[in-house]
């Protein structure tokens, strides 16, 4: 998976309100057992949660980060962010399929339209497709 | 890249944020919490953290530093737990 990222040319940082004491040995002990070598990208720690709080996903009553996710473009613009309550895990598929869609649209200036997938239909936007996307797109 | 000295206590910068405009004589600064700022379409809030890297040690991250790249920030609730 994040052979995948890489290829893509994504840097992956992980953020929570652990230590990097914490982090390492979370490294040592059990990630590490879970994907070989451990995890590649950097573990910040976010002590205090002062950087969750300006992202809008720390909980102040639990004193931790709840699971936000931001993608941000090389123009340091914050292209998307999916926030969920801490039960349910992440879809990386999605998260893959978002950066493929954003990087798409800022090199051609194509819209992808629901649900798109590389190499599918995707939209040009201008006068000429107004009330005729019907024609271009079939879901 | 040689190991950076380590202490038990370690402070980064957190968020960086650009500085407020100036008050007006006379008025009382704002005593508001901080709260999120991050939109899409606007531009990400830098900040800096302090990070464990695997085959690297302990080093600061700034999110600024990876200007010109993608990006992808995780949170997450805590290390050693469940899902």
């Amino acid at each position: 998976m994040y052979d995948e990222f890489k290829a893509l040319g994504v840097v992956v940082l992980s953020l929570s309100t652990d230590s990097r004491f914490i982090h390492k040995m979370w490294q040592e002990y059990e990630l590490s057992k879970m994907v070989k070598g451990g995890v590649p990208f950097p573990m910040l720690s976010d002590g205090g949660g002062k950087i969750g709080t300006v992202y809008g996903v720390y909980d102040e009553a639990a004193g931790v980060d709840i699971r936000g996710r931001f993608i941000i473009d090389p123009d340091f613009v914050i292209r998307a962010m999916e926030v969920l309550t801490p039960e349910v895990g992440r879809n990386p598929k999605e998260l893959i399929r978002q950066i493929k869609a954003f990087q798409h649209v800022v090199a051609t200036g194509e819209v992808t339209p629901s649900g798109w997938e590389p190499g599918q239909v995707t939209l040009k936007p201008g006068p000429a497709l107004v009330g005729r996307v019907w024609e271009v797109w079939k879901p | 890249m040689p190991e950076l000295k380590e202490g038990c206590v370690k402070p980064a910068r957190g968020p960086i944020l650009p500085a407020p405009p100036p008050l007006l004589a006379g008025a009382t600064p704002p005593q508001e919490a901080p709260k999120m700022l991050a939109r899409v379409g606007k531009e990400a809030i830098d900040f800096e953290a302090t990070a464990f890297v695997e085959g690297v040690g302990f080093q600061p991250v700034k999110l600024s530093d990876y200007k010109g790249k993608w990006i992808v920030l995780c949170f997450y609730p805590g290390d050693f737990t469940f899902v």
